[in-house]
């Protein structure tokens, strides 16, 4: 009973928090902009409004179109099931652990860039083939960054991997972690669609990634992905924060815990989207050739840490 | 305690083999009849076979399940003696699985070649390399065991060239035979040093050559002759396995044979391989030293990531399954290698663990890998091309293969929940765990093939969705492909049967791990009942310290009960919205064509980029215009790739042999009196060195 109520809450939390936490993120943007920017509930009008309209499918579409939307959304909240957010075991533990976290977001990845060709526009082909190349390049260093701090823990589970990074022989310092942090943050912006990887406010054509796959999309259809997209944001935000700073996270189910863990979760959460912004507003995007040279310094910094994990066991 | 049960079925099941030969052969004039028996010969086999070995391993034991003769012996010192241990269990149900399901599949498939070719002698040989497949891993002494082997080979290559009015088929039969027969030479090489170490050659030798005298021999063997044996094993199992660098053939053979065949090939045969090197390094050599861990476990992760990244430059579907299957024997080997290296630190339970994994896999990549062939021979049976550039629509042409391509894409990328990541999962678990318990630097490696075997599963993906996504979605790009049609029911059948298999391996991994009790226990010694660490009730969990924990099941459930939540956002907002079929969007040009849309090669181009040091792709673009260079008139482009093991190795290699043979030409001058002489000369040579 309490693990479906957990996954009831988280599912929740996981559903109410994401678009919140993309307003914030563009709100912010545009203040260290100069401009006024969406206020910060946008998000959710623009999922509401999306639901509400009509769709318009592709003539050329199959069923893996219609099937796409429900994958990605499917996928991806249970890949946040799996992510321990304001409680130290996840609600999803037994289910899956970091790898099968890796794996249902590569599982709605493949859905999406298969819904972008679908359709048999050039450009969600291009877009399609650009999201596959670059989560292939930016792979091997999120798994290596998530097996240095495995390593610590002995184990690939996330619950296991916070309570590690919480004993005392943990530092805030220790090189592993922080190495591994640098290489998962390049991941992220990655990951997220985000400058100077892809810029998630354009829609030019020769220039955008995820937006392309998502062209013929609309309706509910593209609420439900655009909904995907920033709980897959929020999730992978939450593996930085938790895993790498796991202050005040509630072990126990008391109300109190939970609160205080949910404050420390939510104030960690906008730290690290401060540094999202900061990083997008000083950055130019990259051209696409040169986002491999981007990532692969993620996957050394990942090496690196490794390396520094045996050098300090 | 010998149970009578798998001794007869199996019987049973070669006696349905030879009738399907025996059957192929003879009505071979009248295709229908021909089918019917030949491929009926091979269903009956392969569904006996299966349930014989699937009994034996369910029984749990360490001990052969089964041991008999063949036949009696008509030679002296060669005894065709057959046993079926855990281990070669395991792999007979793989052939006898992909048995019955490629049975099914055949008799829609070779309706294509009634007429044109001779279906009886088709039939013939698949049921004679399964059987020959089936005694390869049956056989109890090495020479019945190259016996079969050589068999089995003999009979690939009939299949890999039985189109053989084509140049292209008959350069690829020719490489398979040739590397074929060099990997034997080698078997017969390190058969003959462990023959040697027995110290039985001079008395019986019938039992000299007996497995059971093998089991353990390396401990007695001198490191040396060890190490020589490791070697030459590896070189000859890993040839038929396709191990980078020794794979040039694969993608040559498997695409040319019939489809049916092409799912045994890289299905079963190359499963001989991975068999050969388990038997030989867990069962014979002894407890290994470190450097053949490692050795494996690079050669391993080379071929995984190599193969994956010339699989991603193919736009031939049948070609590119085959380059996937060198990837995969690759993830396979990550797993054994890693299972070598804790052997050698005396750690039997991660040794099993990784072995489960590799095995595991190797169930894995027979099915999804049979499926997907399967998948491409439908295609090729409806669009008549193995070309991607000329596909695309399929999936309304072609439903129920589309459908089924899509499992086998999801499965061979290692995505929850199918079987590929149930392997993978437990390969990475076992490489994880590698970091703490073995020792020196060399455990830095662990980890960084885990890193790559990322990098595979992410490229795979990639390209399966270039795969299913250029072949099977958008318009269709060329006439034969629009005018496809849904194949055969059997055809669909026998891939079916394939995605339950797929669904089953994937989703209830740890009914199916109750089956590799006897493989650990004759293995490792370790009963992995008895360990908890792995089946945690439905859970597959990796070890006691470490409490990571997955259910496949779990997470395909949880997602079914999450459904609801977006249908009841859309019942509370999307009540007015209406659905309309429109265009897709052409940048107000006058509608799209298919030769707008993006190719097999658009698709891989950004990879082609960033790996160019690796590919080195030769480009040539001729354009031709009137006024200004940007209003082209007409344009050619022509871009190939060339894999540098064979324009950098292989070629040279070739170059160097025949002009050395050239050389020797010389020798064989056609003069009955220099022949005499050299007869004579090689006498008197052996004569002194015999003194």
């Amino acid at each position: 009973m309490k693990a479906i109520a957990g996954v009831f809450f988280q599912t929740l939390l996981l559903l109410l928090l994401a678009p919140l936490l993309s307003g914030c993120i563009r709100n912010w943007k545009a203040k260290l902009q100069n401009r006024r920017g969406p206020r910060v509930w946008q998000p959710y009008l623009d999922l509401a409004k999306f639901m509400r309209k009509d769709m318009v499918i592709s003539e050329h579409a199959s069923w893996v179109f219609h099937a796409m939307p429900y994958v990605l959304f499917l996928s991806t909240l249970l890949a946040g099931l799996m992510m321990p957010l304001i409680t130290a075991a996840a609600p999803l533990r037994l289910f899956g652990d970091a790898l099968a976290f890796i794996g249902l977001l590569a599982l709605g990845r493949f859905f999406l860039a298969l819904g972008g060709l679908d359709p048999a526009s050039a450009f969600g082909g291009m877009g399609s083939s650009r999201e596959m190349t670059l989560a292939a390049i930016a792979e091997p260093a999120l798994l290596l960054a998530i097996f240095t701090v495995a390593i610590t823990s002995g184990s690939t589970d996330f619950s296991q991997m916070l309570g590690a990074a919480q004993t005392p022989a943990w530092r805030l310092l220790n090189p592993a972690h922080l190495l591994a942090f640098s290489a998962l943050f390049i991941v992220l912006l990655a990951e997220t669609g985000r400058i100077p990887v892809d810029n998630p406010a354009t829609h030019l054509e020769l220039t955008m990634i995820h937006e392309a796959m998502l062209l013929e999309y609309s309706g509910r259809y593209l609420a439900l992905i655009e909904w995907s997209a920033s709980i897959k944001q929020l999730v992978l935000m939450a593996l930085l924060v938790n895993i790498f700073f796991p202050v005040g996270i509630a072990v126990g189910l008391e109300p109190a815990a939970l609160g205080w863990s949910m404050a420390c979760f939510l104030g960690k959460l906008l730290l690290l989207a401060g540094a999202v912004v900061l990083v997008e507003t000083t950055n130019a995007k990259m051209r696409l050739f040169r986002v491999p040279d981007l990532l692969s310094a993620a996957f050394v910094l990942a090496a690196l840490a490794l390396l520094s994990t045996f050098l300090f066991h | 305690m010998l149970s009578k049960l798998p001794t007869l079925l199996l019987q049973a099941a070669f006696g349905a083999y030879a009738v399907g030969i025996v059957g192929g052969l003879l009505t071979s004039r009248r295709d229908r009849v021909a089918t019917a028996v030949g491929f009926g010969g091979s269903l009956v086999g392969g569904l006996l076979a299966a349930v014989a070995t699937v009994t034996a391993l369910a029984s749990g034991v360490a001990g052969p399940a089964a041991a008999f003769d063949l036949a009696p012996s008509l030679l002296p010192n060669l005894r065709l003696s057959l046993k079926l241990d855990p281990l070669g269990a395991f792999f007979v149900l793989i052939v006898s699985l992909l048995a019955v399901a490629v049975s099914i599949y055949s008799f829609g498939y070779v309706r294509g070649y009634y007429g044109r070719k001779n279906v009886g002698v088709l039939a013939a040989f698949c049921n004679l390399m399964l059987l020959a497949t089936t005694l390869v891993f049956a056989a109890a002494n090495a020479f019945f065991f190259l016996l079969a082997w050589e068999v089995m080979a003999l009979t690939a290559y009939c299949l890999v060239s039985f189109e053989h009015e084509k140049s292209e088929t008959r350069n690829a039969g020719v490489l398979f035979f040739v590397m074929s027969h060099i990997g034997t030479g080698c078997l017969i090489l390190g058969f003959l040093l462990l023959f040697q170490s027995t110290g039985l050659a001079g008395q019986d030798v019938a039992s000299a050559y007996s497995f059971d005298n093998f089991h353990f021999l390396g401990e007695r063997m001198p490191p040396g002759r060890r190490d020589a044996a490791f070697v030459l094993f590896l070189v000859g199992f890993g040839i038929k396995a396709g191990i980078v660098p020794l794979h040039i053939w694969l993608p040559e053979a498997h695409p040319v044979a019939p489809s049916n065949a092409s799912a045994l090939l890289s299905g079963v045969l190359i499963k001989t391989g991975i068999y050969g090197l388990t038997r030989v390094l867990f069962d014979f050599l002894g407890t290994p030293p470190n450097w053949w861990g490692v050795t494996v476990l690079t050669i391993g992760t080379v071929s995984a990531v190599l193969g994956v990244l010339y699989a991603l430059m193919e736009h031939d579907l049948k070609r590119l399954l085959a380059y996937h299957s060198i990837e995969n024997i690759g993830i396979i080997l990550m797993g054994l290698g890693a299972s070598l290296m804790f052997l050698h630190t005396g750690n039997p339970l991660l040794a099993t663990l990784a072995l489960i994994a590799g095995l595991y896999h190797t169930i894995n990549h027979a099915v999804f890998k049979a499926l997907l062939f399967l998948g491409a021979g439908a295609v090729h049976q409806a669009t008549h091309t193995r070309n991607m550039e000329e596909m695309g629509g399929l999936i309304k042409r072609m439903p129920w293969t589309a459908f089924c391509f899509l499992v086998g894409a999801v499965a061979i990328s290692a995505l929850p929940p199918l079987n590929g990541f149930v392997s993978e999962w437990l390969t990475y678990q076992s490489l994880l765990q590698g970091f703490g318990s073995t020792e020196s630097l060399v455990r830095i490696l662990f980890p960084l093939s885990g890193a790559m075997l990322a990098l595979t599963g992410a490229l795979a993906a990639a390209c399966f969705v270039k795969a299913f996504g250029i072949t099977f979605l958008a318009q269709p790009r060329s006439a034969p492909a629009a005018g496809a049609r849904e194949v055969a029911p059997s055809m669909i059948l026998g891939m079916g049967l394939l995605v339950a298999a797929c669904l089953f391996l994937g989703l209830f991994p740890t009914t199916f791990l109750r089956l590799f009790r006897g493989i650990g226990l004759q293995i490792t010694g370790v009963d992995i009942f008895n360990q908890t660490a792995l089946l945690q009730g439905g859970l597959l969990g990796s070890l006691p310290d470490s409490s990571a924990t997955v259910s496949t099941l779990g997470m395909a459930l949880t997602g079914l009960c999450l459904l609801p939540a977006p249908l009841v956002l859309w019942l509370w907002f999307s009540r007015g919205a209406r659905t309309r079929i429109g265009p897709t969007w052409d940048c107000g040009l006058r509608g799209l064509t298919p030769s707008m849309e993006y190719t097999a090669t658009g698709f891989s181009k950004p990879i082609r980029m960033i790996f160019k040091a690796l590919f080195r792709p030769r480009r040539e673009v001729q354009r031709e215009y009137d006024y200004s260079p940007y209003f082209a008139k007409t344009l050619r482009f022509e871009s190939h790739i060339e894999e540098a093991f064979v324009s950098r190795v292989y070629r040279p290699l070739n170059r160097t042999i025949l002009r050395l043979s050239r050389r020797m030409r010389a020798l064989q001058a056609g003069s009955l009196q220099a022949y005499l002489i050299y007869i004579f000369v090689t006498l008197i040579l052996l004569l002194l060195f015999a003194l």
